[in-house]
Order: structure tokens, then C-alpha cells, then sequence
């Protein structure tokens, strides 16, 4: 998983409440065998028209925010089913951080284990960095996770809560694979005993 | 030292780490592989640069999309989503060097029907699939479950598991069974008894005087509903039946290791005076021929019963019950015996194996079907090739069943087999939810003998009139 430590970014502003997984990523697209790829058709319905073509209104067709790296949104952000093609698909996308006042809890957790930082903030510190967001290119977002704040273009920071354990293993890029290779002395001792052991196995 | 059961014995034998909290990492010896729940796995992989950690423990094979009528090797009989999971898989297999049985193999089939065949699962083993009815495993006395995707690549990746211990429930089968009885009908039965949660957080061993008796086939149906009871697995302590089926397989051990395997394998039991969080004791003689009537596995009752209504049960079920009525299109109080049936599908991993064809041939000999369409999908090549050379695909086709290559097929909607909206069928697997044989199909589910009854007569039947 990569590392999050510090980001610098174009944000882009989703003032929408509830904004769920079948927005963020339609079922159509579940049926791929990869988890790569699925940017192209992040907020599929929202983005494009039946055939295919952009949607100019949509924030993130717009020339100032088709960098964006962060997310701005409305209340309650990923509610829906559990599915990880959510965050896959935002992941691909380039976006690695979105804020807001709320999360559904299996998108908030699944946004770890896929690199990207979710951040709560109260509702006033959120509409004031919206607000930044709909500046457009101009206005960049600095996230800093090891000192968890976020600063806005006018310098102005906040700083938000994050457990202890998840901020560890988005600091180092540990997913649980990276977690358990961190044992992996462990493992390769009780495989070298047990195929000592049974070594038919 | 205190006694244990068979389940702390395999759990003790496999932890590779254990957290403070409890947590553990479970080391997994066997690792079975299909197209649908690996492919993001395999990606995963590559795109953190792992690689497999024991490409030797790791077994693929495409069940769950091949179509299994006899023109599959032109790839355009697939569905395009079929066409490019198996292709994936074949492509995983070859790059991240594992072992692999493609669909051209004689030795392909389902996952669960391949492993133990092949002499891969073997007693006092940790068994892992993307499939919950990897529980199937688990009449070797391997502790064998099913997991989700990502668990999959972290498999993959570290040949171990995160887990917490389960709790350890006793499942008894006391005497034996009546004539016409099986394996299926003593797995039903328990799930009737104990309902689709009565497994939840436990690993049930089962064991008595009836699952003794029992082949290494029926154990293996037996352990493969565990999941339907809501267990995380199912157990069978191992015995000279278990060494005598597994001796001489493929991948099985043989000489000085094959002694010292049998000698570990031995031990495998459960010490007199083990503690069991729950104990479910059902008598043998007790089971009937059953099938289920609603859409949940718990939906059991003796074919000589009659369709009960909502209101027979309580709470919440009421509302479920009914909704089954509905779905299932049967009215309250009509003999089961009356239900009339369209289909028939003998197959998946519950009853593909040769000796539930055996059984199913033996009541159909001489016979014709009475329904519009039934189909035999052996669960292995190499099954569908014993029943060739035992002359029982004769009897399958002189009866008017269609004789498939070996597949999941229709035990869930995923490739062209399916029921037709309405359309009603007998089946052999394990589900009975609503659309999982295809979009408003109704499943009931049986026995391979009772489900060649249902055949020859049309309708649901006591399959102990035809004995
Ligand atoms: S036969 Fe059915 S239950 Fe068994 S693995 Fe295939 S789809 Fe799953």
C-alpha cells in the first residue's frame, strides 16, 4: 500500500450529502477482474451521459479540479454497500484524502487499507476549506498526517482526530499484508518447525 | 495437560503468531484458487510487487463460470465475463507459478471435489478457498473455511490468515440411519434442527455412530452444509477410512512419509473430557428422507410431511416463512409429495461425487424421466469418467438425464445453467435462496437418490417407495 505522510493538493468541493457507493462507483463496473482502472468511471453517472460523453458541470470534468487530489463533501460520505471498489476507484482516480463531517463506517475503514486518508472535521472547519476547494487550482490543501492537521490556502489549520493504529499504517503504507510481513520472521520459523514436524504437508 | 478437542489440536498446530489481544496468525497449508473470488487478489499482488509466498500450496482451478456442455472448448460458448475471469485465472496461475488444472484437464471440476481427489487436503490440515463451502473439507479432519477476497491476496502473499479462535460445538449422530437415509439427509436435518445461525462463531465437529458409518463421500456432503448451519467449519476426526481414501493419491505421502503422516493422523481426536461450548445430539434412526421447502437451508422437513403455513412459526420467521410461501409458489397444508417439479439438477460440491451418482443411477436403472429437463454435472472429469466406465452415464442417459462436463453448472446462476422465472427444480447442492439456480427458480433442495425419484415421477417422492 503506498505511504500517506504529507500531501499538497488541488481539492475539489462535493457539497452533496450522502453521497453513496453507487454513486462513487455503479455496479456495472463490478463485474472487472481488476482493482485497477476503475478511475475512468469514478461517479460514473454523475460524470458522463449515457454515451459516454463529459458532463461539464461535474466538478471533476472541470479544467481547474481534473488534478484533484482531494475531496471535499457533504455529510455522511460513502454510505451504501461495503463493496471496495469504492475506494478503489477513487484511489485510481489519484484522489488520496477526502473530508468532510462524516463517513459510513465500512467506507471510512476500507479507505484505509487502500491508501487513502478520510478526515473528519466539525461542519464550520469543513464549509470554511469547501469554500477554499471552490476556489478552483489556486487554492491548494496541505494534509499533514503525522502532526494531523490541515491547513487551508490562507494558512489557516485544524487539526483532526485519527486512531493511533490506522495513523501508523498509513504513515508506513502498512496494509494488513504489510502488517503481517512485518512478522514474518514468525512465520518463516513455525514453517521451517512444521514442515520439519509434518513433511508430507 | 488439559484435554482438547480436534479443533484446539489443528488451531495449536497452525498458530504462527498470537497478539496480545488474541489475535492469530493462522498458518494455512492448502490453498485452493477459482476465477471468480481471485482475480483483484492475483492484481493486488502485482501491484505491490509480492509475490506468492508457497506457490506449492497453491491450487487453482476454474469451476464456478465454465459452461459444462460438451462444446466448451470453443471459448465462445462462455459468456464474455466468463471468458475473461478463466482467462485471467489461467494467466495468474502461469505467472505466479501455482498448480493448476485448466479447463481442457481431465482433472478439472469444483474446487472441493478436485482438492481432496487430487490428495492435496489431508487430515490435520489448514484449508483456505474464496468459497464458503471450502467447510468440505473438513471430513479429512482438516480445518477448512471459506474467505473473502482480500483475505485471498493476504494468503497469498503470507500463507497465513488473521484470525480469532472459534468456539467448539459437538454435533452427534447417535445409532443408525434407516434404509433410504443419507449423508445429506443427516446435514439437512441439522440445519432443520438447529437453524441457519445455530453454527454462528463455532466449529462443529460432528461425530457418532451415523457419521462413522458414513463414506469419506458422505462425510464430505455432511461438512460441506456446516456453512448453511452457520459455522465457520465443519470437522470429522480422521480413522482408517479417511487413510484408506487419501493412500495413494496424487499429492498424498507416501512410504516412510506416508507412515509417519498416519502416525501424526492418529492422534488427531478429540481427548475424552474435552469441553464443548454446545452440544446438538440428534438420533439416527430419528431422520427421514427430507427437502426443503422455503428458501433458506433450514427450510427442512420429512418428504412425508405437508407445506406448513406462516403462522406455525414465531417471531420474525413468520414474516420470512410467508415470503418463502410466496416466492415458492406452495400453499399451506398440500403434502409435499404433491409438489410437482420441472427440473432436475444432480451436481455441485455437496453431491457431485461418484458415489452420490451411484446412489441417484441406482434408483433411476430402467427408469425415464417425468420432467421437462434433468441434468447430471459430475463434480470432477475424473468422476464423470468413472461413471463412464461403471456404465452409469448409460443409465443416466437411457433414463432421458442430460450428461454434463464437470462444473459449479447450476447450483448458482453464474453460467448458463439456469432456472427459468417459476421454474421449479430438485437439487442435489446447498442453496436454496431465492434466484441462486437463476432468477425466480425455485430450489429444493435433497438427497441424489430422493432428487432421482423426483425424476422418474415428477413430482417430489418418498424415495423409499422405489427401494
Ligand atoms: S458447486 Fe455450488 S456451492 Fe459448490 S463451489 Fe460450486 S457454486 Fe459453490
Amino acid at each position: 500500500m503506498e505511504k500517506f505522510t504529507t500531501l499538497s493538493g488541488i481539492a475539489a468541493p462535493m457539497p452533496l450529502v450522502n453521497i453513496d457507493t453507487d454513486m462513487i462507483i455503479p455496479k456495472q463496473f463490478l463485474k472487472t477482474i481488476k482493482r485497477s482502472g476503475l478511475g475512468a468511471n469514478l461517479f460514473d453517472e454523475m460524470r458522463f451521459t449515457q454515451d459516454g460523453a463529459e458532463i461539464p458541470e461535474f466538478v471533476l470534468n472541470q479544467p481547474a479540479y481534473r488534478e484533484a487530489q482531494i475531496l471535499v463533501a457533504g455529510d455522511n460520505f460513502g454510505c451504501g454497500s461495503s463493496r471496495e471498489h469504492a475506494p478503489w476507484a477513487i484511489a485510481d482516480f489519484g484522489i488520496r484524502c477526502v473530508i468532510s463531517t462524516s463517513f459510513a463506517d465500512i467506507f471510512y475503514n476500507n479507505c484505509f487499507k487502500n491508501g487513502i486518508l478520510p478526515i473528519v472535521l466539525p461542519e464550520d472547519q469543513r464549509d470554511i476549506l469547501m469554500k477554499d476547494a471552490e476556489k478552483g487550482a489556486n487554492a491548494r490543501i496541505e494534509v499533514d498526517l503525522e502532526a494531523q492537521t490541515v491547513t487551508s490556502s490562507d494558512g489557516e489549520t485544524f487539526t483532526f482526530d485519527v486512531d493511533p493504529f490506522k495513523k501508523h499504517c498509513l504513515l508506513n503504507g502498512l496494509d494488513d499484508i504489510g502488517l503481517t510481513m512485518e512478522k514474518a520472521a514468525a512465520i518463516d520459523t513455525f514453517e521451517a518447525e512444521a514442515s520439519a514436524a509434518r513433511p508430507w504437508v | 495437560m488439559s484435554p482438547k478437542t480436534l479443533y484446539d489440536k489443528i488451531w495449536d498446530a497452525h498458530v504462527a503468531h498470537e497478539a496480545e489481544d488474541g489475535t492469530c496468525l493462522l498458518y494455512i497449508d492448502r490453498h485452493l484458487v477459482h476465477e471468480v473470488t481471485s482475480p483483484q487478489a492475483f492484481e493486488g499482488l502485482r501491484m505491490a510487487g509480492r509475490s506468492v509466498r508457497a506457490p506449492d500450496k497453491t491450487i487453482a482451478v476454474p469451476d464456478h463460470n465454465v459452461p459444462t456442455t460438451l462444446d466448451r472448448a470453443d471459448a465462445s460458448t462462455m459468456t464474455e465475463d466468463s471468458r475473461v475471469q478463466v482467462a485471467a485465472l489461467d494467466k495468474n496461475a502461469k505467472d505466479f507459478g501455482i498448480h493448476y488444472y485448466p479447463v481442457s484437464d481431465v482433472r478439472q471440476g469444483i474446487v472441493h471435489i478436485v482438492g481432496p481427489e487430487q490428495g492435496w487436503t489431508l487430515p490435520g490440515m489448514t484449508v483456505v478457498c474464496g468459497d464458503s463451502h471450502t467447510a468440505t473439507h473438513g471430513a479429512f479432519g482438516a480445518l477448512a473455511h471459506g474467505i473473502g477476497t482480500s483475505e485471498v491476496e493476504h494468503v497469498l502473499a503470507t500463507q497465513t490468515l488473521i484470525q480469532k479462535k472459534s468456539k467448539n460445538m459437538k454435533v452427534e449422530i447417535t445409532g443408525k440411519l434407516k434404509p433410504g437415509v443419507t449423508a445429506k439427509d443427516i446435514t439437512l436435518s441439522v440445519i432443520g434442527a438447529t437453524g441457519t445461525a445455530g453454527g454462528t462463531g463455532y466449529v462443529i465437529e460432528y461425530c457418532g455412530e451415523a457419521i462413522r458409518d458414513l463414506s469419506m463421500e458422505g462425510r464430505m456432503t455432511v461438512c460441506n452444509m456446516a456453512i448453511e448451519g452457520g459455522a465457520r467449519a465443519g470437522l470429522i476426526a480422521p480413522d482408517e477410512k479417511t487413510f484408506e481414501y487419501c493412500k495413494g493419491r496424487p499429492h498424498a505421502p507416501k512410504g516412510a512419509e506416508w507412515e509417519a503422516a498416519v502416525a501424526y493422523w492418529k492422534t488427531l481426536f478429540t481427548d475424552e473430557g474435552a469441553h464443548f461450548d454446545k452440544v446438538v445430539t440428534i438420533k439416527g434412526e430419528d431422520i427421514a428422507p427430507v427437502v426443503t421447502w422455503g428458501t433458506s437451508p433450514e427450510d427442512v422437513l420429512p418428504i412425508t410431511a405437508a407445506v406448513p403455513a406462516a403462522d406455525d412459526f414465531e417471531g420474525g420467521k413468520v414474516g420470512a416463512a410467508q415470503r418463502s410461501l410466496d416466492y415458492m409458489d406452495l400453499k399451506p397444508g398440500t403434502p409435499l409429495s404433491d409438489i410437482a417439479i420441472d427440473t432436475v439438477f444432480i451436481g455441485s460440491c455437496t453431491n457431485g461425487r461418484i458415489e452420490d451418482l451411484r446412489a441417484a443411477a441406482n434408483i433411476l436403472k430402467g427408469k425415464k424421466i417425468a420432467v421437462k429437463r434433468a441434468m447430471v454435472v459430475p463434480g470432477s472429469g475424473l468422476v464423470r469418467a468413472q461413471a463412464e466406465e461403471e456404465g452409469l452415464a448409460d443409465i443416466f442417459k437411457e433414463a432421458g438425464f442430460e450428461w454434463r462436463l464437470a462444473g459449479c453448472s447450476m447450483c448458482l446462476a453464474m453460467n448458463p445453467d439456469q432456472l427459468q422465472p417459476g421454474e421449479r427444480c430438485a437439487a442435489t447442492s446447498n442453496r436454496n435462496f431465492e434466484g441462486r439456480q437463476g432468477r425466480g427458480g425455485r430450489t429444493h433442495l435433497m438427497s441424489p437418490q430422493m432428487a432421482a425419484a423426483a425424476a422418474i415421477t415428477g413430482k417430489l417422492t418418498d424415495v423409499r417407495e422405489m427401494m
